[in-house]
């Protein structure tokens, strides 16, 4: 378990560290995640090396337990609209219409497109 | 007996417990109640814990930062919970493969759709310049979206609580719209959900089911790439 997140957390801290260190505007975590791929695949070579922690389904038991409430960690950044809502309510028009118009455009859009080349594969 | 209630407050609200035990027990109460609406979309959690817990920081007159220090716990996990999406792309990495093609057509065309479109509406509707530039990178994840707009003249603050304003609506307003469209690819929704409403609409594919929270969170990480790359090329 211990193990697991501190794996977990060296993903993210070399992510940030290759994101930092090159310039590129890609988020450290999102880097991490691909690191967290790479290390998953690392193990299925090395196999019986690998630690118990990395065998046994700790690993995988513990990254469903930060995903199982990824809607928590949106609230601190969420009540931050506190701050922020005089602009809010200035701008209600132009940010309620844009985001609206937007957000609906992009998922019909996505999953169109995704949907239609799928179905001809 | 005012005075040591007064003397109570004090302590505890210059300490960050009061204020992440707030967060996590009005998100256990959301929870149980969004479980018992049928996970209905407009009972999303994220929106009612936020309203409970801004409303109790407006009401208490605490500003945002001392709310902060205690809920700072809570959102550093975020970065950690990004890298464990790692984990369902890995365990589905054969059917992700297979979905390459239209995932790719699927992140270009979603990702285009969302970056252009926000732009002339809020324009249109009279927004300024500075309002613009933090409407812009709505759909990315917070990170990402606070630099862009930080770049284009925007106000970053403004951009994260857009950023989670898009975020909730799309998570609210995706299965609605899926049944509208007749899209009952799983894979199809989870990565709409990903690209145009981040993490939120992440959480939300999950809730659905966990095909389409892993391509929820495929799609959440490239659209942070795509987009990280192709707005220099836009402005």
């Amino acid at each position: 378990m211990l193990l697991s997140l501190g794996l977990i957390l060296l993903c993210q801290l070399i992510g940030e560290a290759i994101a930092r260190g090159t310039g590129v505007a890609v988020p450290g975590p999102v880097i991490g995640l691909v690191l967290c791929v790479l290390l998953l695949l690392a193990r299925d070579r090395i196999g019986r090396w690998a630690p118990a922690e990395l065998r046994d389904g700790t690993f995988e038991q513990t990254g469903r337990g930060i995903l199982s409430h990824l809607s928590l960690l949106f609230i601190p950044a969420g009540v931050g609209v506190v701050q922020r809502l005089d602009v809010l309510a200035g701008n209600a028009l132009p940010i309620a219409a844009a985001v609206l118009v937007s957000t609906v455009l992009a998922l019909a859009v996505t999953a169109w497109v995704f949907s239609a080349i799928a179905r001809r594969l | 007996m005012n005075d040591s209630v007064f003397a109570l407050w004090v302590y505890l609200a210059r300490s960050p417990l009061l204020w992440l035990t707030v967060t996590i027990l009005t998100y256990c109460l959301c929870e149980r109640i969004s479980t018992a609406l049928h996970r209905n979309p407009l009972a999303n959690p994220v929106l009612l814990s936020m309203a409970i817990v801004g409303a109790l920081v407006r009401l208490t007159g605490t500003p945002y930062a001392t709310y902060f220090d205690g809920a700072q716990f809570i959102h550093f996990l975020l970065g950690p919970a990004t890298v464990a999406l790692g984990i369902p792309l890995y365990q589905n990495r054969r059917l992700v493969l297979r979905a390459i093609l239209p995932m790719t057509c699927a992140l270009l065309a979603g990702s285009l759709t969302a970056l252009v479109s926000a732009v002339p509406i809020a324009r249109l509707c009279g927004a300024s310049p500075m309002i613009v530039a933090s409407i812009a990178p709505k759909s990315v994840t917070a990170a990402v979206a606070m630099g862009i707009s930080e770049r284009l003249g925007g106000d970053p603050a403004l951009t994260a609580v857009l950023v989670i304003l898009t975020g909730i609506l799309g998570a609210v307003i995706v299965t609605p719209l899926m049944i509208a469209l007749r899209i009952t690819d799983k894979r199809a929704q989870g990565f709409a959900a990903g690209l145009a409403a981040h993490g939120i609409g992440t959480a939300r594919a999950f809730q659905v089911d966990p095909l389409a929270g892993t391509f929820a969170g495929i799609a959440m990480g490239l659209n942070a790439l795509l987009t990280a790359v192709l707005l220099p090329l836009l402005l």
